[in-house]
């Protein structure tokens, strides 16, 4: 019990940020059309992707000899890197055709 | 100073992403908010490469940082720019597997340095990042499998308990390595990972290929949070903040898109698709006679109707007939005929798969009905084209409480005065389920390929 307390006490504002990131997650795409859903989530796929940040901390704190680390995290970072770049090409190229959809419509409207 | 300016890049892209996703959720601004994340996410990372100062060591190893990233962005963004609109889903479960791997990745490096001073909170984060980094990219690879058509569902009697117990297993080995404050023995260790790796693909396997979605999304949460395990590791606001508001945010996505099927999460996760065997039996016995139309007949009702209403499905991504289809519209539009689609919001194989497939063949926004106002107009429809959709049809789902989709909302297309059905065979759809529809008197079947049977009716009409 008193070894959570402590944890709760150190770690007050990691806390906050926690507590508050979860309410702002479901407040901000609560409402959202289900036609969104897909790149919504392709779009939050890509941004989970910010892991790659830990795997770069890894490599660059590890002595160049240690190639053990040094394979693991090489691959960490490749397949975080894919995680970011395909994550955000592939949900702009779902909102693209989303774009061209519209424009097209009102081209072929003002053509009638 | 360097590091003030760390922490500022970090305070920028915390920003963007909750930017970023709160413009993803408006349609007119979901492209902008895109590429507001993404530019969040590259000064993140740029700030991390070249302003980050490990205490007492140098940063080093840039060489081996550079050429992974190279390698990474030239894999990532070949793949998702060569990938078909159709495959789209399965592309989303992969990259949501590397993240899974690249947060289990660093988990166990981390348990390499967790005997010198990590408390018992590290050592939770790094065994959750792990175990939960694990399960999401197994899990998402099984959900690839199953949406490319690799892997089929498998279940066996009593999984769910065996895999209750699996999960009951993790957990208490993780407490048993954090009680002795990481200094357990590293096999255990590794008994824990093995287990997390499996228990992915127990979890995922004996769900239904057409609840894969949910299920991706599901996982997405998941990766979200092993994420911010690492973040809280790391002390790293951006990585924890953007893995917070991804697992939340992912998670209401889940429970949105069972709304959008009207199931509960509950039922998707340990739901009924599972049981294929029993529905197929069922099936078998229940299939009575079809009867099909010729292409020729076919062409001649739908150009004296007064009003058709296409009912895309995925068959329609498959065969990329969304061209070909639009072409059909226009064709009849021309003679006179009122067109329009009726679009279910789970039809294909993600929600919004049509709306995007049609955008892209330039259908007007406004001929695009949603499920309701569809269901209204049917009545007085004298033609429905189903273009390989089947379980959005299915009657099943509100007259036979047996049906493992009994309940979802369907498009009542029986209630129009001529149901065509084109599909490729008899055989059932995604979810296994037989589709009563097939059977009724005023349904008739026209088999093929949809490109090329749209192909067949365009000239036809143009013949008449």
């Amino acid at each position: 019990m008193e070894t959570l307390l402590n944890f709760i006490q150190s770690n007050l504002e990691t806390l906050y940020v926690v507590i508050l990131s979860i309410f702002l997650g479901i407040e901000v795409i609560s409402r959202v059309p289900s036609v969104l859903h897909t790149p919504l989530m392709s779009g939050a796929n890509a941004i989970h992707g910010v892991i790659i940040i830990g795997s770069i901390i890894v490599m660059g704190e590890t002595s160049s000899d240690n190639y053990l680390v040094l394979t693991l995290g090489f691959i960490a970072v490749i397949v975080g890197t894919i995680n970011v770049v395909g994550g955000f090409v592939v949900t702009d190229r779902m909102l693209e055709m989303f774009k061209t959809g519209k424009e097209g419509a009102s081209k072929r409207t003002k053509n009638n | 100073m360097q590091t003030n300016i760390l922490a500022i890049c970090y305070l920028i892209g915390s920003v963007s992403f909750i930017i970023g996703l709160k413009m993803l959720s408006h349609p007119a601004t979901a492209r902008k908010g895109n590429l507001v994340s993404a530019a969040g996410m590259g000064i993140a990372i740029l700030g991390t490469l070249f302003l980050y100062k490990p205490e007492g060591t140098s940063f080093h190893n840039y060489g081996w940082i550079a050429g992974a990233i190279v390698i990474g962005t030239v894999i990532g963004s070949i793949s998702a720019r060569k990938v078909k609109m159709t495959a789209m889903p399965e592309m989303v479960s992969l990259f949501n597997g590397m993240g899974g791997l690249c947060a289990a990745l660093i988990s166990i490096v981390e348990f390499g340095h967790i005997a010198q001073d990590h408390s018992d909170m590290h050592v939770l984060s790094i065994l959750a990042g792990m175990v939960i980094g694990c399960v999401s990219f197994t899990g998402s690879m099984i959900a690839y499998g199953k949406l490319s058509g690799k892997i089929k569902d498998h279940t066996f009697p009593g999984q769910h308990i065996f895999n209750l117990v699996v999960l009951v297993v993790i957990v208490v080995i993780g407490a048993y390595i954090i009680h002795g404050n990481g200094t357990a023995p590293v096999f255990i260790f590794y008994s824990i990972l093995g287990l997390a790796v499996c228990y992915g693909i127990l979890f995922v396997m004996p769900i239904g290929g057409a609840d894969m979605p949910v299920v991706i999304s599901l996982l997405n949460s998941f990766t979200g949070i092993a994420t911010a395990c690492a973040g809280f590791l790391y002390n790293n606001q951006v990585m924890l903040t953007g893995g917070i508001l991804v697992g939340s945010a992912g998670a209401i996505l889940t429970i949105l898109m069972c709304k959008a099927m009207n199931r509960s999460l509950k039922n998707v996760l340990i739901g009924s698709f599972g049981g294929t065997a029993a529905s197929a039996e069922h099936a078998i016995s229940e299939q009575g006679t079809y009867k099909e139309i010729s292409l020729s007949d076919a062409a001649m009702v739908m150009n004296y109707a007064h009003k058709v209403i296409i009912v895309p499905g995925y068959g329609l991504a498959v065969a990329q007939a969304q061209h070909t289809c639009h072409e059909l519209e226009k064709l009849l539009h021309d003679n006179g005929v009122d067109v329009k689609y009726a679009i279910h919001p789970v039809a294909g194989r993600m929600p919004g798969h049509m709306n995007v497939l049609l955008a892209e063949a330039d259908v007007s926004y406004d001929d695009l009905l949603e499920l309701e106002p569809s269901n209204e107009e049917f009545g007085a429809t004298d033609v429905v084209l189903i273009l390989g959709a089947n379980d959005v049809v299915n009657p099943a789902a509100e007259d036979d409480p047996s049906s493992p989709i009994y309940g979802m909302p369907v498009l009542q297309v029986w209630r129009s005065k001529l149901v065509i059905v084109n599909k490729r065979s008899m055989r059932p759809g995604y979810a296994g389920i037989e589709n009563g529809l097939f059977f009724r008197p005023n349904t008739s079947m026209l088999f093929g390929d949809a490109k090329a049977v749209l192909q067949q009716l365009v000239s036809q009409i143009k013949e008449l």
